[in-house]
Parts: structure tokens; C-alpha cells; sequence
């Protein structure tokens, strides 16, 4: 992808986010913060690929590392905000 | 294995890119929240499960084991945290976001296969962004778990050097545009941005802590989307930009909240006051120590009671108390509402989480501004372990350190109820008037045990 469309991505994306988060109320902004959290392990597809690598043990290591944490942050993110949430809707 | 075209994981990372935004929508209302969540999950599976098959993985040992490990980490941490601690657990999570991002760039590096400024300059900055964030948000845990003080750590000349630590940090990616192979410029740049993450969340006292753990969410997202620049991936970018304007509006909400700008917070300064008054002056004779009993009297007639929670409910465990105490009120006829002030906690939301846990119903979590008109016709305001959310001279002394900032009009309430351990002062350090009106008794204790006797007072007449 070149750089520009990246950068157009980008720029609409945060126009988005802020539309979307702008309508969440603030009830619900610890959910918010530890669901956009699990959202932004989404580096995980990232360190798939880095620890993937087929030539480099150090760049497997560091892919290693990245997949750990990113996974920690995925599934440790849905199911704290999972966990939250239930406690909202059970009224 | 098969490998899968690039078209075709790009069309799998737009899905997934449209369920986080599907599930972001859910969250704007507490009745959809939920499936909301589970779409961005669902979103996650299958951005992940595409990637397996990517065509640049040839070995899946080191993806299998981390995935375990993470997996288990992350259930474990989600099953066994409570909720008192949310703030500590968001922190941690924000870190490890960083770090991935941070490993990811640095791994890119050194497989080499970064062409073109472009390449380089994204790793720079998912490098120093993800740097930053991670060890910012150690300090951060530290701070929020106490194994720090909570206090504004720092030294003269701290602001110079940080300014040194960034300004190094860019030269080196410059450097490294030109220099792409230059090992020891790239560890360098890994070296200054992880100690400028420490000095700059160090000197950030314990009252801003709510701005300082969402600022550190939205640079988790944009590490992430540097990420994306990095390895030309849409989903990262597309998501981490959400994940950062997330971020950058919870920062805003709370510095609003506190009629701080940023950059107050973020160099650890409070306003400076004129001359303050001391604690002596404020409370001298004028503070009304009450009891439970007393209390329970005074709400035996009340028509509407507000309840007004801080920090210090959280610290004593105290929000199923208070849901009984609430309970028991409304059996009576009473109509009982809860007041939450933006920063009341130590994140965005912390009391509203607190007290769905202990089965508040939401309806009944009412926002600053909603709350505040209605005190005036409100019987009795119970706070507990609320201080400076509360303190008058926000609203009328000028000369204060806080004057300005948006607070809970609980004075205007024909009774105020302060169920505190002592007269000492909130995270601004400054006596507050409330404790010394006419209408303020003062109920010292452990907040638990106060609420748990009040209620039994009430039961009892």
C-alpha cells in the first residue's frame, strides 16, 4: 500500500473514532477503555506474521514476545470488559 | 499449509475492521454493550485466523506457544482481577499493547526488510511510541498498585532532560533514514524512548491518574497503527487510529473534569493559588461529628437521598454496603440516585463499574450535570470517600488552587452526610469548607462499617 492511502486511512479512521466514542456514555468508559484496549491487540496479526519468520531466530524471539503480549491484551481485554458489561445489563 | 492471497486477507481484515466499528456502536448504549464486545471478539478471530495463513510464516512453534501463554495470562489476569483494581489491570493491558507494538517494529528491523523512508520512519515511531507506552504504563501500575508513591516524583531540570530524550529519539530516526543498517542507533533510540516512558508518567501525581491511563490508551493505538504503517497492514491502521481517538476523548473528558489542560498534567503542576487557608482556620470549632444513629434518624424522614462515592469507597470495599443501605431506603419510600463526578475513582467510569457490580441499576448512576440542579430539593447527600469533587471553594474562592473546576453541589442539599476516616485532605492537599457548614455532619469511620451501621440503625427504628 503506498504511503498516501495509508495516511488517508488513517486520517478517516480517526474521524470515525471520534464520531463513534463522542456517543458512549460516561457510564460505560471503563468498558470502553478495556475493550478498545483488546481492539488495539489487533498488533497481534502483526506479530503473527514477525514470529512467523522463517530465516531469523531473533526476529521469531521478538515476534515470540509480541505475540505473547498482544495476546494477553486480546484475550485479557474481551473477557474483562466481557465480565463488566454483564454486570450492566443484569438490571 | 496453504497460503491465502493478499486480496483475500485484506477483504478478512476489512470485515474485522467493520466489527470493531460495529462494536464500538454497541457500546454507546448498556443494553447492546455486550453483543458489541462480542462482535469485536468475533472481529479479532478472524483477523487472527486469516493471518495464519499468511504467506510470509513458514514455522508456527514460537506463534503456537505464544498464543498458549497469552492466552492463559490474559484469562487468568480477566477471571482473578477485582474490580476495585480495573485501573490497575487497564494500565498493565495498555503496556502490553504498547510492547507488542514495540516488538513488532523492532522485529521488522531486524529481518531487514524495511525499504524506503516511509518503512523506516513508521518503525522509528511505533518504536518510541511503543517504548513510551510500555514503561510509562509500568510506572503507572506501580503507582495505581501502591508499590510506588503515589506522589509527583521528579527533579529540577526533569522537563530539559525529557525534551533532550525526545529530541534525541528524532534525531535517530532521521538518522536511521539515512543509515538504515546502523544497529547501534537503532538500540539507542530504543534506550532514550524507554526511559523517557518512565520520566514522563514519574513526575504525574495520584489525582491525575485517570488522564494519565487514558492518554497511555490512546498511544497504545497509535503504536499500533504505526505498526500498520510499518508492515502496510489496514486493519492495524484502521484500529489503532480508533483505539487512539478513544483515547484522546477520555483525556479530554478528564481534564475537562479537573480544569486542567494537558500540558498541566502532563509536567505534574496544579494551578497556583493565592494565599490558601489552612486546615485550622477552615475547620476550627465548626465540624459536627455525628453518629450512626443520628444519621439514621435524619434519613427516616428524608424524601430523597443522594449518594455521593469516591475513591475512598472503592479503598474500603464499601459499594455493596451502600447498595443495602440504598435497598433499605427505598423499601422505605425514599427515592435514592447516585452522583458520579468524571474523576471520581482513579479512571474514567471506575464508580459506575463499582457499583454495577454490587447491582446498582445504571438508570440510577446519574452524570455531573444531571445530578446537579436536583440537590437543592434533595433531603440528605451522603458522601463517601469523596473529598475534593466536593470542596466548595472550586466554585466560590478564587484565590484557590481548584477555583474553576466543575464540581458536585452537594452543600446545596438540606443535609450533608461526610463519612470519612479524618479530616485529612484529597489529592489537591487543600481543607475543604463542606466539612464545616451548618447543614455538614461529619460521620468518622471506616466507610464499610459506617454505611453497614447506618443501615442497621435504620432497620432497627
Amino acid at each position: 500500500m503506498d504511503f498516501i492511502a495509508m495516511l488517508t486511512l488513517f486520517v478517516l479512521a480517526i474521524f470515525l473514532g471520534v464520531e463513534l466514542i463522542t456517543k458512549v456514555p460516561p457510564t460505560l468508559h471503563t468498558p470502553l477503555m478495556s475493550g478498545s484496549n483488546a481492539i488495539s491487540g489487533i498488533t497481534l496479526v502483526g506479530a503473527l506474521i514477525a514470529a512467523g519468520h522463517g530465516e531469523s531466530v531473533l526476529v521469531q524471539v521478538f515476534g515470540f514476545i509480541a505475540v505473547v503480549l498482544a495476546t494477553i491484551n486480546v484475550v485479557g481485554g474481551f473477557m474483562v470488559t466481557n465480565r463488566m458489561l454483564a454486570m450492566f445489563k443484569r438490571k | 499449509m496453504p497460503h491465502l492471497a493478499d486480496h483475500w486477507l485484506n477483504i478478512a481484515y476489512l470485515i474485522a475492521a467493520s466489527l470493531f466499528v460495529f462494536g464500538i456502536k454497541g457500546l454507546t448504549k448498556p443494553r447492546t454493550a455486550v453483543r458489541g464486545n462480542q462482535l469485536a471478539a468475533l472481529g479479532m478471530l478472524i483477523a487472527c485466523v486469516v493471518t495464519v495463513f499468511h504467506r510470509d510464516i513458514f514455522g508456527y512453534e514460537f506463534i503456537v506457544a505464544g498464543v498458549i501463554l497469552g492466552t492463559v495470562i490474559g484469562a487468568v489476569m480477566a477471571i482473578r482481577v477485582q474490580m476495585t483494581s480495573m485501573p490497575q489491570m487497564i494500565a498493565l493491558l495498555n503496556g502490553f499493547g504498547g510492547g507488542a507494538s514495540f516488538a513488532v517494529a523492532t522485529a521488522g528491523y531486524i529481518a531487514g526488510d524495511l525499504v524506503g523512508a516511509v518503512a523506516i520512519i513508521s518503525t522509528g515511531a511505533a518504536v518510541l511510541i511503543g517504548a513510551v507506552t510500555t514503561t510509562g504504563s509500568i510506572v503507572a501500575f506501580a503507582k495505581l498498585q501502591e508499590l510506588i508513591s503515589g506522589k509527583s516524583i521528579g527533579f529540577a531540570g526533569m522537563k530539559f532532560v525529557n525534551a533532550l530524550l525526545l529530541l534525541g529519539s528524532l534525531v535517530a530516526i532521521g538518522y536511521l533514514v539515512i543509515e538504515p543498517g546502523n544497529e547501534m542507533v537503532f538500540w539507542a533510540l530504543v534506550a532514550a524512548a524507554s526511559l523517557l516512558g518512565l520520566m514522563l508518567v514519574l513526575p504525574i501525581g495520584g489525582a491525575d491518574m485517570p488522564v494519565v491511563i487514558a492518554l497511555l490508551n490512546s498511544y497504545s493505538g497509535v503504536a499500533a497503527s504505526a505498526a500498520g504503517f510499518v508492515t502496510g497492514n489496514s486493519a492495524l491502521i484502521i484500529t489503532g487510529s480508533l483505539v487512539g481517538a478513544s483515547g484522546l476523548i477520555l483525556t479530554q473528558i478528564m481534564c475537562k473534569a479537573m480544569n486542567r489542560s494537558l500540558t498541566n498534567v502532563l509536567f505534574g503542576v496544579m494551578a497556583e493559588g493565592g494565599v490558601s487557608m489552612s486546615d485550622d482556620e477552615v475547620y476550627q470549632g465548626k465540624v459536627k461529628s455525628s453518629s450512626a444513629d443520628e444519621v439514621a434518624m435524619i434519613l427516616e424522614t428524608a424524601q430523597r437521598v443522594v449518594i455521593v462515592p469516591g475513591f475512598g469507597m472503592a479503598m474500603a470495599q464499601a459499594q455493596h454496603a451502600v447498595r443495602e443501605l440504598a435497598d433499605t431506603l427505598e423499601k422505605r419510600g425514599t427515592v435514592v440516585e447516585y452522583a458520579i463526578h468524571p474523576v471520581a475513582g482513579r479512571m474514567p467510569g471506575h464508580m459506575n463499574v463499582l457499583l454495577a457490580e454490587a447491582e446498582v441499576s445504571y438508570e440510577k448512576l446519574k452524570d455531573m450535570d444531571t445530578i446537579n440542579p436536583t440537590f437543592e430539593q434533595t433531603d440528605v447527600a451522603i458522601v463517601i470517600g469523596a473529598n475534593d469533587v466536593t470542596n466548595p471553594m472550586a466554585r466560590e474562592d478564587k484565590g484557590s488552587p481548584i477555583y474553576g473546576m466543575p464540581i458536585l453541589n452537594v452543600d446545596k442539599a438540606r443535609t450533608v452526610v461526610v463519612v470519612k476516616r479524618s479530616l485529612s485532605s484529597g489529592f489537591a492537599g487543600l481543607p475543604n469548607p463542606l466539612f464545616a457548614k451548618d447543614n455538614t455532619l461529619m460521620l468518622f469511620g471506616d466507610g464499610k462499617q459506617a454505611i453497614i451501621d447506618i443501615s442497621t440503625a435504620l432497620k432497627d427504628a
